[in-house]
């Protein structure tokens, strides 16, 4: 029981983390469409970073 | 030359399609009691099921079904368990075993008594006849132990070792007469300069990218081949085992710690410009992020990707049975088709995704090892 | 922590294996041959690019030479047309200058010449009276005695004898 209010606080926490990259990247792009390569790569790696984080913290829970 | 080659060719395929029909035995099993992880009719049996497809598996089954007669009916190969045990090395087929997967059915060898439960072989403690669990479920009177079976797994891997240098042999065969390759190697071609040129150059630098480039491309084809062939029907999952990712992950850490600059050292253990007192702080944090955490999260990601992809195309799948009351056969089957194929496209993305983060993290991080500061 | 539960030694040792042989294997037989034509066919196509662009490049010296060249050819002949003209224009004007001074000289010439003439003619005449007034003075002496009315006929008949010619 625990352990699922657990997974939902890191859900919740993941997707803010992931929708600030990516509304972030997006702007980025919107204003740099000439950067928008440079920018996936980056939002890339730190959506994976994140997301290392949270299935880490997700495995620990379980 | 030429015939000779295609004749070899075609006696290859005569051989494994013989030896494919001699071994693909169909077996059938009467004690109808057991869970050999085969049944998806209630909700128990489908989270079973699953459990049972994310580990690994001793036999290659790919579908069971019970006969009009009541007998439960494996069709797949059996594959060899080599174990070693308090008494050294033992091989068998684990066709002995009989699909049973909770350590009811008991193995004896050499005097000794080995049981499987969950996909792992245990060996019964002495004077034991049958495992006794404990209310978790756990074997009392057997210990796990070393098991270096040909696993369901072990297949996978050798199969997508085998395509991988398959194809990319040819590839590099065909360089030799021609300038622009045809036929596979066109399509193989620029994967390999994706390799180099969106993952290794940008990340590691012009200078030093050639070194690596070997391991880069071998670990790409390898996770994105295994976890396309996750997405068959065969149902491999190669890349959703710990131990696969743990090992590439150790991989990845052995490179870039055995690769690092002298700056890297310094910037790791004595990093320049900080006080003096809150440098050791810095080297201990610093360490582990390198030795721990960034390994870590390379496993952990890939593993909780393609596990969570199985369990979720799967669950979905099953929703086909759970719903079959509420919208009947017709319905519940178009629901979970329609979804089903949704999530496998989206798992294809994922397939390549999670290749590229691994390929890609592995150069970043072998980058910032073998980057060279310059002197402040 | 089930999932570490499920952590396989021999899975993990037999992926070690096989990934290390298939590692070298393939950068064996697959990688280096790979990595190197595809980096001799980049620097083949490098090469290639570089050379057309130093073609077009002498090529375009060479039209910019050529023009140049058809330029200066243009402005020497047109340089030369023009001092051949002028050199004509100078010597049809020499050769009229010349033309009227001899002219000028044989008018001035001929001049001189008729007046020599004339002189030369009045001369004679001159003389030619002298003589003829002297015959007729002497003939005139002669018939002095006869007779003055024939005196006078005579000098008439010489008069009308002596045509003023």
């Amino acid at each position: 029981m625990y352990n699922l209010i657990g997974a939902g606080l890191i859900v919740i926490g993941g997707g803010i983390g992931l929708g600030q990259i990516g509304g972030k990247a997006m702007e980025g792009i919107a204003r740099q469409p000439e950067a928008a390569g440079k920018i996936q790569t980056a939002m890339i790696i730190i959506g994976a970073l994140l997301e290392g984080l949270a299935f880490g913290a997700l495995l620990l829970g379980k | 030359m030429k015939i000779a080659q295609k004749s070899i060719k075609f006696l290859t395929i005569v051989a494994i399609s013989l030896f494919t029909t001699l071994s693909f035995a169909s077996e059938s099993n009467k004690t109808d009691n057991q869970n050999d992880g085969g049944r998806v009719n209630t909700k128990q049996e489908i989270n079973d099921y699953i459990k049972h497809h994310l580990a690994d598996s001793h036999d290659f089954s790919l579908f069971s079904y019970t006969s009009d007669a009541g007998e439960r009916k494996h069709v797949g190969f059996s594959l060899p368990v080599i174990v070693w045990t308090s008494k050294g090395l033992v091989t068998f087929m684990s066709s002995e075993f009989h699909h049973n997967d909770d350590g009811h059915v008991i193995v004896e060898k050499d005097g000794l008594k080995l049981a499987k439960i969950h996909s792992k072989i245990y060996e019964l403690d002495n004077g034991a006849t049958q495992v006794s669990f404990d209310e978790t479920h756990h074997a009392k009177n057997a210990h796990k132990i070393l098991d270096f079976s040909i696993t369901k797994s072990v297949v996978g891997i050798l199969i997508a070792a085998f395509l991988i240098f398959f194809g990319f042999s040819k590839l590099a065969k065909q360089y030799k007469s021609k300038a622009i390759p045809t036929g596979l190697g066109r399509a193989l071609e620029p994967l390999v300069l994706y390799v180099r040129d969106e993952i290794a150059r940008p990340n590691i630098g012009e200078k030093k990218y050639k070194k690596f480039m070997p391991y880069l491309l071998t670990v790409f084809f390898f996770i994105w081949i295994l976890n396309l062939m996750g997405l068959t029907p065969i149902g491999f999952n190669v890349t959703g085992q710990i131990a696969i990712t743990v090992c590439l992950a150790i991989f990845t850490l052995i490179i870039y710690i055995s690769n690092g600059s002298k700056d890297f050292w310094m910037h790791t253990l004595w990093m320049p410009g900080v006080p003096k007192l809150l440098r050791p702080i810095l080297a201990v944090l610093e360490l582990a992020g390198y030795l721990l955490i960034k390994p870590f999260s390379l496993l952990v990601r890939l593993f909780a990707n393609i596990t969570a992809g199985h369990s979720v195309v799967m669950g979905i799948a099953a929703l086909m049975l759970l719903l079959k009351a509420e919208f009947g056969t017709v319905g519940a089957t178009g629901i979970s088709f329609f979804l089903t194929l949704f999530l496998t496209v989206i798992e294809v993305l994922v397939a390549f995704l999670q290749a590229f983060i691994f390929t890609m993290l592995s150069a970043l991080f072998i980058g910032m090892a073998v980057e060279e500061h310059e002197h402040h | 922590m089930d999932i570490f539960n499920d952590f396989s030694v021999g899975l993990f040792a037999l992926q070690l294996v096989i990934l290390i042989v298939l590692l070298v294997l393939l950068k064996k037989f697959a990688w280096k041959p790979i990595l190197n034509s595809l980096e001799e066919r980049e620097s083949g196509i490098e090469n290639a690019l570089a050379a057309a662009d130093n073609a077009r490049k002498e090529m375009q010296n060479l039209t910019a030479d050529n023009e140049r060249l058809a330029k200066e050819a243009r402005a020497e002949r047109e340089a030369m047309m023009k001092e051949a003209r002028e050199i004509s224009d100078k010597i049809i004007a020499d050769a009229k200058q010349d033309a009227k001074e001899v002219t000028t000289k044989l008018i001035e010439t001929a001049q001189a010449s008729i007046q020599q003439e004339k002189q030369a003619a009045l001369a004679a005449l001159k003389k030619n009276v002298a003589e003829l007034s002297i015959g007729i003075a002497e003939s005139v002496i002669k018939k002095e005695l006869s007779n003055k009315k024939d005196q006078l006929e005579l000098v008439e008949g010489i008069l009308k004898d002596v045509t003023l010619n």
